[in-house]
């Protein structure tokens, strides 16, 4: 690669049940706070990407893009980029390549999103614009229910039990007590989430992210312009964006999602490493089952492991790889918009060294991984110091 | 809501009534829900009109105790990914079942049912489910 | 007009039951009296997704596999139904739809009462007999409802059949030989618009109801085609509960075998459009070639529509191709009263 692109300043709210804040409110937050840590003012950003994903459907807003950019009080090009939950990742590749291209020097990237406006049901619904509306959410299939079908037949396939199935909840929530912006800051225990309220066999709510409202930022700058900021920039060296189909019935296997594995190889090839190299990664845990599943597509595990390396603690901060330091999906929150953004801040945080009491000590190499609805997109980022 | 519109549900009836999926002459694969292009042949596919006998098997299932819009007061429903004896998968719920029938590898056959009404005044959407097979 | 004929036919009853004595339990009535009063054990209920257009199409895919026609042959789908799922917009469209008939049909939904599936086996043979169709589609379904603690919520059930006609001779699995219509102006049990439930005469619903018309159209039937009693094998009588058909067949010297063939409102209830159609359907089921059936529905309101059929060879070659109406019967799970409140909207 010619060049590379640096990330330069992160900034994140709060995410949970933010009852005093709009979508505007929390997208504004989120990126005063990354200009903040990149020690810029606003005029420096030559360009923005917006990730979102359902602020029509949530909060009745459409036309972020320049809603945001005048909020900021710019009016520089900003556009906005959907991918159901990928849609922070896909900003970020955006907003990468618009350097690549030569188009600018630096990039705002946030996301966000606002779900506890609207009724549970109504948010099940929304979200499930993320699915095959016509033949999947027309039969009353939910997203916890697909993740669920999932689960039912890895359980079936690999013999992967009730107990492993709940460990990711069990390391993401421990994470999430040394991470301030997260939603859930409490541990929870094996029986805590079997015994939860059943919300799609065999998934409970524990095994679910929750609702969330929250926004995150990144700022992007090409590497010639990026040490005039920091002297700490950390460079997205290798970036993976695969589709497959919406809906899971369409798809090869129920216990893998090919997009994330087609996703992972490209970004590994562009940044030149390998998955052995990969000391930290925040991955798409909407799900209990969707962790164990991308620490086996990912190629940290082999398939049909990922539930057994995570009971073991091969995944705690520490161990062989050290998967969702920041909390996850499940521990921080999920607002989805942001949390493609936020997974790029936690690995940052964690490349620069100065996270705090998670910090993977000595890491190096990073990833995200973050999916669009239950497997069709899915984005694979590389970081390194 | 978008439940409600009534020309996107109506453009489907005829799929959604009974199992009218497409099949690509060229490689003979089979598709349901109908698919335009061959994802294998491509510009050199054909594709035609193939209605399923809508006999299969289990592959996955799961049982929704939280439902979407249209669905709340239908809880809890089981719903599974079908494999036709035909080849393609398709997602539908599981009906006049006991706990035993839900089972991966379990035979089902095709039921037509009412899936949910768009409210009190709005339009009665059908469709295809399953029925567990002896 | 050319005599029509029975090419195919379907029958189809929900799987789930409740019992007399469940239901008796919550209203605190003596379930024993009722079960002797009104004759039925047990009735059929709808699941919470099954309505008068899912029975229907069952049934019509049911007929379609005894017929082995083209779908696309059918000219006219008619649904007697006191229960059809909207107001307005017509349960044939649906069902028309659902069984692939094509667009070359037509097709209307017909309502009276209990008798809804027979009148509309009327139309079709007229429409037949005149060459207009080459095949019509009659079906009487209904998912009736009787209000909470209501004698009738004991009866009031879901089920029904359906018959293709036509009139190639080749064709006929039975032959509808004359049928003949006796029909008042009698408010024996009716439902106004918006009404929940039906509203009934009680003792009414007897003598001048019951008795009169279905005596009126079996000795009108039998005197038109010059016919006793005695020249039928099997007898079905509309049945809204199970003791009034066994009164009637009493009154005109019908000897009991001849009835229980065709008797299945003590399994499974009165359906209503669905229930003399089920009957015969029953008795098609076990019937021989050159059995002779005479059959008459009971529709409130009032009127009566007998029939007169002699089955052909063809039978014992298309019983067998699709589910029968025992098999239904058979095949049953049991549902708690506040399932069947919850399914039934009583309570949501």
């Amino acid at each position: 690669m010619a060049e590379r692109v640096a990330v330069i300043g992160v900034g994140l709210t709060k995410f949970g049940e933010l009852w005093t804040k709009g979508i505007r409110d929390l997208a504004i937050e989120a990126g005063a706070k990354a200009m903040e840590d990149a020690n810029m003012n606003s005029k420096d950003i030559d360009a923005m990407y917006v990730g979102n994903m359902s602020a029509g459907r949530f909060a009745g807003q459409e036309h972020l893009n320049a809603l945001i950019a005048d909020q900021i009080g710019l009016t520089i090009p900003s556009t906005r980029v959907e991918g159901a939950c990928a849609s922070g990742s896909l900003a970020v590749r955006e907003g990468m390549f618009s350097i690549l291209a030569g188009q600018h020097d630096i990039v705002l990237v946030g996301g966000a999103e606002k779900m506890s406006d609207v009724s549970t049901a109504h948010a099940t619904t929304g979200l499930m614009g993320a699915a095959d509306e016509e033949w999947e959410g027309f039969h009353g299939l939910t997203f916890p229910g697909l993740y669920a079908l999932m689960a039912k037949k890895h359980m079936h396939d690999f013999r992967t039990t009730r107990e492993q199935l709940a460990s990711p909840a069990i390391k993401n929530h421990h994470n999430a007590t040394m991470n301030p912006i997260a939603q859930f800051s409490f541990e929870i225990t094996t029986e805590k989430v079997i015994n939860a309220t059943m919300v799609a066999d065999p998934l409970t709510l524990l095994d679910c992210s929750p609702i969330s409202d929250g926004a995150a930022a990144i700022i992007l700058a090409r590497e010639s312009v990026a040490r005039k900021y920091t002297d700490t920039p950390v460079f997205i060296d290798g970036t993976g964006l695969s589709t497959d189909a919406l809906a899971l019935h369409d798809r090869r296997t129920l216990t893998a999602l090919d997009a994330a594995v087609r996703a992972s190889k490209r970004a590994y090839e562009m940044a030149g490493v390998t998955a052995k190299d990969i000391q930290v990664a925040e991955v798409h845990d909407c799900f209990t089952i969707a962790e164990i599943m991308a620490i086996e597509d990912l190629g940290f595990f082999k398939k049909g492991e990922g539930g057994k390396a995570t009971m073991d603690g091969e995944t705690q901060i520490g161990g062989k790889v050290s998967v969702n330091t920041s909390g996850g999906l499940k521990g921080a929150g999920h607002p989805v918009g942001a949390t493609g953004i936020k997974q790029a801040a936690e690995i940052v945080m964690q490349l620069r060294g100065d996270i705090g009491k998670r910090q993977v000590s000595g890491a190096e190499v990073g990833l995200t991984h973050n999916v669009g609805g239950s497997g069709a997109t899915a984005v694979v980022n590389i970081f390194k110091r | 809501m978008h439940k409600a519109n009534v020309p996107m549900a109506w453009r489907r009836f005829k799929s959604k009534y009974n199992l009218v999926g497409t099949k690509c002459t060229k490689c003979n694969s089979s598709f349901y829900p109908p698919r335009l292009i061959c994802p294998k042949c491509r510009r050199e596919g054909k594709i035609e009109e193939f209605e399923f006998k809508g006999t299969g098997k289990i592959v996955s299932y799961t049982i929704i105790r939280s439902g979407p819009d249209g669905f709340e007061k239908q809880t809890p429903y089981p719903i599974a990914i079908v494999e036709l004896d035909e080849g393609a998968r398709v997602t539908g719920q599981i009906v006049d079942y006991v706990d035993s029938d839900l089972a991966i590898g379990k035979k089902v056959a095709p039921v037509f049912r009412k899936v949910y009404e768009s409210g009190k005044e709005g339009i009665i959407h059908y469709g295809i489910k399953f029925r567990p097979e002896n | 007009m050319e005599k029509t004929g029975i090419v195919g036919y379907g029958a189809y009853v929900p799987k789930l039951r409740i019992k007399a004595e469940t239901i008796a339990e919550v209203w605190g009535q003596d379930a024993g009296r009722i079960i002797n009063g009104l004759g039925i054990t047990e009735k059929a209920v709808p699941n919470k997704d099954e309505d008068t257009t899912t029975i229907a199409v069952q049934i019509g895919k049911n007929a379609l596999l005894r017929a082995g026609i083209n779908p696309k042959d059918i000219g006219a789908v008619y649904v007697g139904s006191e229960s059809h799922p909207y107001a307005v917009k017509p349960t044939s469209t649906i069902v028309a739809e659902a069984l692939s008939v094509g667009t070359d049909y037509t097709a209307a939904d017909t309502e009276f009462a209990c008798k809804a599936g027979s009148a509309a086996i009327q139309m079709v043979m007229g429409l037949a007999g005149s060459g207009m169709i080459k095949f019509g589609l009659a079906i009487g379904a209904d998912t009736a409802q009787g209000a909470p603690g209501d004698p009738l919520e004991y009866s009031a059930a879901a089920g029904g059949a359906g018959f293709i006609v036509g009139k190639d001779k080749k064709q006929f699995i039975a032959t509808l030989n004359d049928t003949f219509s006796y029909s008042t102006d009698t408010p024996d049990f009716w439902r106004r618009p918006k009404a929940d439930y039906p509203s009934h005469g009680g003792r009414f619903t007897g003598g001048p109801a019951y008795v009169r018309h279905v005596f009126g159209a079996t000795n009108g039937l039998m005197d038109k085609t010059g016919t006793t009693i005695k020249d039928y094998d099997y007898v079905v009588f509309h049945m809204p509960n199970g003791k009034f058909p066994l009164a009637m067949a009493k009154k005109l010297d019908v000897p009991k075998e001849k009835l229980m063939p065709g008797f299945v409102v003590d399994k499974i209830g009165n359906t209503y459009s669905g229930c003399s159609l089920l009957g015969l359907a029953a008795t098609l089921d076990c019937a021989k070639p050159g059995d002779k059936i005479l059959i008459t529905s009971y529709g409130s309101g009032a009127g009566s529509d007998s029939f007169s059929i002699t089955v052909n060879d063809l039978i014992d070659k298309k019983r067998n191709l699709a589910p029968t109406t025992e098999d239904y019967i058979k095949d049953k799970q049991y549902i708690t009263y506040p399932t069947y409140a919850k399914y039934r909207g009583k309570i949501v």
